[in-house]
């Protein structure tokens, strides 16, 4: 496919979901909701693995710093309530980049499976955080957060909100596509490929991925200020590490470094974790089933699908190998 | 807060030391030998608990029990590491997304087997009383559990430092590929390790079964505390893995009683500290 015409089938598809999802069920359009609030942080996070080669343990802690900023703001303070809404968002996500700042500083020397670790041990100093500090937290039980903000429009209005989210999902991929295909962009994906290449090249490697970082923690960020409206609750299962995992998982099941993978990733996880529980005791099988699988037989994600189908026309056989994901071993 | 209050304290997070020390051991030598970042070890932790429950339950005897359990799911490490793991090659992020599959599928068989309930393992009568040190009364059964860890690390020691396995085991650790080189099996230097730590756990989910209780969920709350084992310890160290177990040990005990509110943070943040400086943790083999 030519870039033009893969531009036009994701408009397509968000025009899409834009004109069918406020037909459906009040159950589906807040599941369209809370798969698009997350796609944010399932994108940023693909900056860093599909485009960068970092592979993250830890990207709920940006989420979860958006969600509980935006909790404990619109509860203690009723702050952000109103048109100041638009304020909490900026917040959100100066929030997450000065946190990804912070952590960046300790994590970005690290490579392959320290990586990995030290991305882990972070997340849990948020996850320790958010369960403990009763005060500032409510620990266990977390934070409702009661009404959605209203401004001239009425975002406890499920469509509404819908809308909303839609609109900021969009600007975000879209600054994340330009942000991809920018000269900064090629950078990081030469990192990816072969750092020590880069850094003979004259390249500050290390420069290049601590923004990646901070910018990822940005979008993460944001997802979380509207992940914290759309469910309604900030908990520490926001931040713990399974969320993180998810979140690659999403990214690797829909094809790291593609982007939009990652948003057809999280629409399939979230609809198995919360459609699918609905229906029948033992989805959680199916979860790690899809995990497994992804994982043996998906390498390159949903989104490599056409292109292995179109090789295998070609020459036959030859399976997963050759195939790897970006996630560049140490 | 006087002296007593610091000694039980200190008794209390030793003997957790000790727990921590069974489950963390076995994740750092897997870590060392295969540099895996291995999700599902908590889910051999909550498995060995909840088979050891089984075997109780029919037999009766908390004594067979742990052997029992620590052994099935030390073959079920076995299977996953020839079955799967062996397959994936060396890939970090399809390893672990592998692992944490596996950790899923786990909870969700436990949960139809076992199902949700919280269980406690009994420990047998003998083990309920309490022990009484310089007016201090310790409970027998945190004794026991220190005196399990001190015998199972000394067994590791020995067989590590003294066995011609465990020079192969070491020699992985340093370099897989020289080892390889002279001639050492490491495929199967990995699979021994890997079920060798899958026993471990499985034992230290036995033992911490009688005072954590055995439920959904156990095996995500173990699991980060054993990879800050692991990290504050250093990776692929047995004496490192010790270390960082009492130290772990003590902090979350000390946290929790002297400020709970930042406790968890008190622990995983010099754990993420010691990473940036050293990767391969305070004691770790370079």
């Amino acid at each position: 496919m030519t870039s033009r015409l893969k531009i036009s089938v994701v408009i397509a598809a968000i025009a899409a979901l834009a004109i069918a999802v406020p037909f459906t069920s009040s159950f589906v359009i807040l599941l369209a909701t809370r798969a698009l609030a997350f796609s944010i942080l399932v994108m940023s996070l693909d900056i860093l693995l599909g485009f960068t080669g970092l592979a993250s343990l830890g990207q709920a802690a940006y989420l979860g710093v958006g969600a509980y900023m935006t909790a404990i703001l619109a509860t203690k303070y009723q702050f952000g309530l109103g048109y100041d809404f638009w304020l909490v968002v900026l917040l959100g996500i100066l929030f997450g980049a000065a946190l990804a700042a912070l952590f960046g500083l300790l994590a970005i020397r690290a490579t392959g499976v320290y990586f990995l670790m030290i991305t882990l041990a972070l997340g849990q100093c948020v996850w320790g955080l958010a369960y403990r500090w009763n005060s500032l937290t409510g620990g266990d039980n977390g934070i409702n957060l009661g009404v959605r903000p209203k401004f001239g429009i009425d975002l406890s209005d499920q469509v509404t909100f819908f809308y909303l989210v839609l609109a900021l999902f969009a600007l975000s991929l879209f600054a994340m596509y330009v942000l991809v295909r920018s000269p900064f962009g090629r950078s990081l994906a030469g990192i990816r490929e072969r750092e020590l290449r880069m850094k003979i090249l004259g390249y500050n490697t290390w420069l290049h991925k601590y923004i990646a970082f901070i910018i990822a923690g940005a979008f993460g960020g944001l997802s979380g200020v509207l992940w914290a409206h759309t469910a309604g609750i900030v908990s520490p299962d926001n931040v713990v590490l399974t969320t993180s995992v998810d979140a690659l998982l999403m990214a690797v099941l829909g094809g790291a470094g593609t982007l939009v993978g990652g948003v057809i990733g999280a629409f399939i996880v979230i609809a198995l974790r919360e459609y699918l529980s609905t229906l029948v005791p033992w989805w959680q099988y199916v979860l790690g089933a899809v995990y497994v699988l992804t994982i043996f037989y998906l390498p390159s994600g949903l989104m490599g699908l056409p292109e292995r189908i179109r090789r295998r026309g070609g020459a036959l056989g030859n399976g997963n190998s050759g195939e790897k994901l970006s996630a560049a071993p140490s | 807060m006087d002296a007593r209050f610091w000694l039980i304290q200190a008794f209390n997070g030793v003997s957790y030391g000790a727990l921590l020390f069974l489950v963390g051991s076995g994740l750092s030598l897997i870590f060392g030998v295969m540099r895996i970042v291995n999700l599902s070890h908590g889910s051999y932790f909550l498995l060995g608990g909840y088979v050891a429950l089984t075997v109780i339950w029919t037999t009766g005897s908390w004594l067979l029990a742990i052997p029992i359990a620590a052994l099935a799911i030390g073959a079920v490490g076995l299977v996953m590491e020839r079955v799967f793991l062996r397959p994936l090659g060396f890939d970090p992020l399809r390893q672990v997304l592998l692992t944490v599959g596996f950790a899923f599928l786990f909870q969700q068989a436990a949960l139809d087997i076992w199902t949700g309930n919280n269980f406690d393992i009994e420990p047998p009568d003998f083990l309920k009383k309490s022990i009484q040190v310089g007016g201090l009364y310790l409970p027998s059964y945190r004794i026991f559990m220190i005196c399990t860890a001190a015998l199972i690390g000394l067994a590791l020691w020995l067989a590590m430092e003294k066995t011609r396995i465990g020079a192969a085991v070491r020699a992985t650790v340093d370099d897989a590929q020289m080892a390889r080189g002279v001639g050492i099996d490491t495929s199967r230097i990995s699979m021994l390790i890997f079920s060798l730590g899958a026993f471990l756990a499985a034992l230290g989910g036995v033992i911490g079964g009688a005072f954590l209780g055995v439920y959904p969920g156990l095996d995500f709350e173990i699991l980060p505390l054993a990879f800050a084992v692991v990290i504050i310890g250093g990776m692929g160290s047995l004496g490192g893995a010790a270390i960082g177990a009492l130290l772990v040990g003590l902090a979350d005990n000390f946290g929790k009683a002297l400020f709970p509110e930042v406790s968890y943070f008190t622990l995983y943040a010099p754990m993420a500290l010691i990473l940036a400086i050293k990767p391969t943790g305070l004691f770790g083999r370079e």
